[in-house]
């Protein structure tokens, strides 16, 4: 192992403080610009950044420790408070998780169903980090835009389980609720609505000049770092690694969709956000495909009313919004699992803040929290 | 070949181009914020609200026959039911019931796993309250249901 000789060292004292060449600023954990309470230590000489370190736990709410209070089913709406942004495909993960515990598969109407809604939530995750990246940089109008016609998706979220944010939609076996009336007339008019919009997201941004000078060429990764760090999603795409769990290792019926996986060349703020754009025309795809071929049938699997897996471990991950959302589950063969590990995609994607932002300057470091797509919901868990 | 973005940056085309887009957006058929006390969002029949106890319309009594399946089923265990059983009628009666409305997630497991729809969460969305107490619902304050206040112009 070699030694890490960058180090940031907040310990000692500089010697140098009073010839003004180095400077250490704390950013948040109450700013604007980090998504939440993010607390970032900036070493910085004049306006460059010469080191960061993080300080995250400031949100931490002891979900793992929760789930083993709980019995599985229990333990469901929880999830959703990670990731508030991407509940429903929070919640895809640890039903699928639970139900390769179980040895059970949710019927394929319950399959269809669950994807229409998975990717219509990376959508409005999209939509979120859409708006509130163009306002970090200084574009003010894609925010009310994105949150507007995020509302569409709430809208058929809140008709389908009730609840907007923290939707609690699937249970594990499958679906509780059956698409209620007009579901897939909902979905495609959302579909040919929302394609015009995206448009006019990018005639607002892509060519825009401050937004083009503001991320092109800033927070570059390449694919070597990118892998090592294990950054996954979107970032890891744009950087032009092409991996998607969705095609990787298909789980529901992804396999049925035909799609494109979206790269990068550059792996810098803009060809983030490029990638994201198109992954945005892709869902759409995916849903169209989706709401045609809905199948017959039932929604929910033969699951036993008090869920007791058998001894064993399993580790299940799927594609969320913003990369690979993973879920390890112990079970001791009682009602409570014995032990719940998530491996969020912010927590992993965060670590690559420090690499991206050396010599860079402080407005970039707003930049680059916001393209990483965090939710310090899901960091701290 | 450089000259047409040249003139591009003097003539602010990408600008214009977005300035475009926002002015489309500027008559008042456009404006979609809701304003609010006076103008009610539309509630889906699926929305998990505030908590209902239902009684039968015909006779009164309570629908709720003490089984505690809602209490079990509950992730923060907020709601107890204590009940006991009626020599006469040979069934159990509630004794009292509570629903600590400040915990609850609305997650609607409460809900699924009543056995005689007693339990529902209701569309009402206007539990705001400006002190701790009366969060705790006994079961006459369920049973009354939701009062949504009216807001005059």
């Amino acid at each position: 192992m070699s030694e890490r000789t960058d180090y940031l060292d907040l310990d000692t004292k500089d010697e140098t403080f009073l010839d003004a060449t180095e400077l250490v600023l704390n950013m948040g954990p109450q700013h604007p610009s980090t998504h939440g309470v993010l607390r970032v230590i900036l070493k910085l000489d004049g306006e460059k950044v010469l080191g960061t370190e993080c300080v995250i736990g400031y949100l931490h709410r002891g979900v793992e420790k929760i789930a083993e209070n709980r019995t599985y089913a229990m333990f469901n709406p929880y999830v959703d408070r990670m990731d508030y942004v991407a509940a429903v495909s929070n919640g895809l993960g640890y039903c699928e998780a639970v139900e390769k515990l179980l040895n059970v598969e949710a019927p394929p109407r319950a399959q269809y169903i669950r994807v229409i809604l998975t990717e219509l939530c990376r959508i409005a995750s999209h939509q979120v980090w859409l708006g509130t990246h163009a306002l970090d940089i200084g574009a003010i109008t894609p925010l009310f835009y994105c949150f507007r016609d995020r509302e569409e998706v709430l809208k058929i979220f809140e008709k389908y389980c009730g609840a907007r944010l923290t939707t609690h939609a699937f249970r594990i076996g499958g679906c509780i609720y059956e698409a209620y009336e007009g579901f897939e007339q909902d979905c495609k008019k959302f579909c040919d609505a929302f394609l015009p919009k995206l448009d006019e997201y990018e005639e607002l941004l892509t060519t825009n000049r401050i937004w083009v000078e503001r991320t092109k060429g800033v927070g570059i990764l390449n694919p070597e770092d990118c892998i090592a760090l294990g950054v996954t999603g979107p970032v890891l795409r744009a950087s032009g690694v092409k991996w998607d769990l969705r095609k990787a290792q298909p789980y529901e019926s992804y396999k049925d969709f035909d799609f494109e996986i979206p790269t990068g060349l550059n792996g810098d703020t803009y060809d983030r956000y490029l990638v994201r754009i198109e992954e945005m025309r892709q869902a759409v795809r995916i849903i169209r495909q989706a709401v045609d071929g809905l199948p017959q049938g039932p929604i929910m699997a033969k699951v036993p009313k008090v869920i007791k897996p058998p001894v064993g471990e399993v580790y299940h991950s799927i594609e969320a919004p913003k990369g690979e959302l993973g879920y390890f589950i112990v079970s001791d063969a009682s009602t409570q699992p014995y032990r719940i590990r998530v491996r969020p995609p912010s927590f992993v994607n965060l670590q690559a803040l420090d690499k991206m932002v050396r010599g860079l300057l402080v407005a970039d470091v707003v930049a680059v929290i916001g393209t990483l797509d965090i939710v310090l919901g899901e960091v701290d868990r | 070949m450089s000259l047409t973005p040249l003139l591009r940056k003097i003539f602010l085309v990408d600008l214009v181009k977005g300035l475009k887009v926002t002015f489309h957006y500027q008559p008042p058929s456009e404006a979609i914020t809701e304003q609010y006390p006076l103008e009610r969002p539309v509630i889906f029949e699926r929305f998990r609200g505030q908590p209902r106890l239902n009684s039968n319309p015909d006779t009164g009594e309570s629908l709720c026959i003490v089984c505690n399946l809602c209490a079990l089923a509950c992730p923060e265990q907020l709601i107890v039911v204590k009940g006991e059983r009626n020599p006469a009628t040979k069934r159990k009666e509630v004794v009292s019931w509570t629903y600590d409305l400040s915990r609850c997630m609305f997650c609607g497991l409460c809900e699924e796993a009543c056995s005689t729809d007693a339990l529902e969460l209701t569309q009402d969305y206007e539990m705001a309250l400006y002190s701790r107490e009366g969060m705790v619902l006994d079961q006459a304050a369920l049973e009354r249901g939701p009062e949504p206040e009216k807001y005059a112009k």
